[in-house]
């Protein structure tokens, strides 16, 4: 079957920013495809240029077979695009939104009534499909705008961090949304600075960082290639966290990290179980109260900082992403 | 580089979807449907320039034209009027940067490039909502202009010439501010730079005041340049002619030159900003 996406050797530069660095990529019909990376890695770029929205350097970029630079427009039938932001009118309603991209997606009036009236019951905006868009909630704007993207019915549904800015429940409920149209047999390809969401949705999981494409797998072979276990603590005192820190150094080779917002300690285990009992032999003779402790697979956030060197969470250095202030 | 071998040009084929899209009077239609919706159901958009219009029409009209001379026997109310309504063709299209900068920031535009429509046809769909908007705040202005005292001689055909002047320099004045938009950046830059463009052609012209009352090294280009021109043309049809309107040639002469600057202005900036939008980065 015919990759839905495929790049060969891709590059794009901004000035003196080298956006895309010969970015391999081969995406698989039937499944989402998560990018993940941080802010400034090239992910908006890609995205961009699978959209038809830029010219690249040199490569070679193919969706479903048909070449982007030459046949531009055969691509535009058949992807759908999210961007970064909700790209929805608010002073129309749900409906008339989802009715506009119809329109020009090549519906007639019928058919575009039609399939926003199908869309809206998919992403759960039945109720509120005659109410003007300005008085949506965050949350409300994305799902409309992942339904804007829909109503062309789309082959491959590019989705541009679709849930950065929302809170919990709302991404959880995009989640479940996107997962319903994979289901339904659209192929997503989706870009993300979390983890978790690469996770919770993606069977084929690529990292890339400064233009080129580190490592892929599932989610589950990336954490393998991140090797060993990962033996975690959670005190009961906050106070304690440094003195966890101190059994986990004396413990393992690695050093410790310590994440203050959900007060746990980790460490890379050599040793498995029996590096667990020692552990929790010192917390018990130092008389430290846990939570929690439990020897677990590797976060994809463990993952990215084994394969890069750094973590995936965005720092003020990492701000810059030239495609995210053009688009 | 390597070559992607494929036979997935027939596989693409055999996916084609629902939509094969819009023609361009489809899209145009469309685009300029969603920008008349955003005008009719945000009232500050609707109703901001027709007031801003009516305080510097009676700005000009109480306070400042007690002290302006028209140098000929026309009355300053009529003189200011038949000139007033040709810049605030200028003054309502400055909001439209702004508007434009804003789709282009949000992502609107990014999904509208990414649709199988023609590019043109987004901006032709704009130009064309931003004209409705500019000549509704023209009418506005005009019903003041008679309310403070404005009054005309001329035959009906002359009036409706000199209205479909002004549509045609709205139009054209149109698409200076949609490049402008598209060029910005982002929505407050766009508002600076609007500022700058309409403040000159606007007070350096003969709207407000005689161009010989000002200092030679200003009458050039304060004589030559399109608001000007198009001032001539309109307050000669609104006021009986040249002479009543205080300046040489023939009323023609001025229309047709105001017509050549719309449309050379119209060429220039919708091919700007045609090119403008649909440009890959």
């Amino acid at each position: 079957m015919t990759p839905i996406v495929e790049a060969r050797g891709l590059t794009k530069r901004f000035g003196n920013v080298e956006a895309l660095a010969g970015l391999d990529l081969v995406a698989a019909s039937g499944h989402v495809t998560a990018l993940l990376g941080p802010n400034g890695a090239g992910k908006t770029t890609f995205i961009s240029a699978v959209a038809t929205l830029l010219r690249l350097d040199s490569g070679e970029l193919r969706v479903a077979g048909i070449d982007v630079a030459s046949e531009p427009q055969r691509v535009r039938r058949i992807v759908g695009l999210a961007g970064q932001f909700a790209s929805v009118e608010p002073a129309m309603t749900g409906r008339e939104n989802l009715e506009f991209v119809g329109r020009l997606y090549g519906l007639d009036r019928r058919e575009a009534r039609l399939a926003a009236t199908a869309v809206l019951n998919r992403i759960g905006l039945t109720e509120d499909a005659d109410r003007l868009v300005r008085t949506y909630s965050g949350g409300m704007r994305r799902r409309l705008d992942l339904g804007a993207s829909l109503v062309g019915r789309p082959h491959l549904l590019l989705l541009d961090e679709p849930t950065s800015g929302l809170d919990p429940r709302s991404r959880i409920e995009l989640w479940e949304a996107i997962r319903n149209l994979v289901a339904d047999g659209t192929d997503v390809l989706l870009t993300t600075q979390y983890l978790e969401e690469a996770d919770q949705l993606a069977r084929d999981v690529v990292i890339i960082d400064r233009g080129r494409v580190i490592a892929e797998g599932t989610p589950d072979e990336l954490k393998d290639r991140a090797g060993r276990d990962v033996i975690e603590v959670r005190p009961h005192a906050a106070g304690d966290l440094p003195a966890v820190e101190d059994i986990f150094s004396s413990v393992a080779t690695e050093t410790p990290r310590c994440d203050l917002d959900t007060s746990r300690v980790s460490v890379a285990a050599d040793g498995g179980a029996d590096q667990l009992t020692v552990v929790v032999r010192l917390l018990d003779e130092r008389g430290i109260a846990v939570d929690d402790v439990g020897l677990r697979r590797p976060s994809l956030d463990e993952v990215f900082l084994t394969l890069t060197g750094r973590g995936v969470a965005p720092t003020a250095a990492d701000q810059g992403d030239p495609t995210a202030d053009a688009a | 580089m390597t070559t992607i071998t494929t036979t997935a040009a027939d596989t693409a084929t055999a996916l084609a979807p629902g939509g094969s899209g819009a023609g361009f009077l489809t899209a145009t239609g469309q685009t300029a449907r969603r920008t008349m919706l955003q005008f009719l159901r945000t009232p500050q958009l609707l109703l901001m320039p027709p007031i801003l219009g009516a305080l510097f029409l009676f700005i000009f009209r109480y306070i400042f034209g007690g002290a302006i001379s028209t140098g000929t026997d026309v009355d300053y109310v009529d003189f200011l009027v038949s000139g007033f309504l040709v810049q605030t063709v200028l003054w309502t299209a400055m909001n439209i940067p702004a508007g434009v900068a804003e789709d282009a920031s949000s992502g609107v535009y990014d999904r509208l490039r990414s649709l199988p429509i023609p590019r043109a046809a987004v901006m032709a769909g704009r130009s064309l909502a931003d004209t409705s908007l500019n000549a509704w705040a023209i009418t506005v202005t005009a019903l003041l202009g008679v309310a403070v005292g404005f009054r005309t001689h001329a035959d009906p055909v002359s009036i409706v010439v000199a209205f479909a002047l002004i549509l045609a320099a709205i139009y054209a004045f149109t698409w200076v501010f949609i490049s402008l938009g598209l060029v910005a950046g982002n929505a407050q830059a766009a508002q600076a730079m609007a500022t700058l463009v309409v403040v000159p052609p606007t007070f350096v012209s003969n709207a407000f005041v005689p161009i010989d009352s000002m200092p030679g090294w200003l009458q050039d280009f304060a004589a030559n340049q399109p608001v000007s021109v198009i001032i001539n043309a309109v307050r000669s049809l609104m006021l009986g002619g040249t002479d009543a309107a205080g300046v040489g040639h023939s009323t023609a002469y001025w229309v047709v030159l105001s017509l050549a600057w719309c449309t050379g202005i119209v060429a220039v900036f919708s091919g700007l900003a045609v090119a403008r939008f649909a440009r890959t980065r």
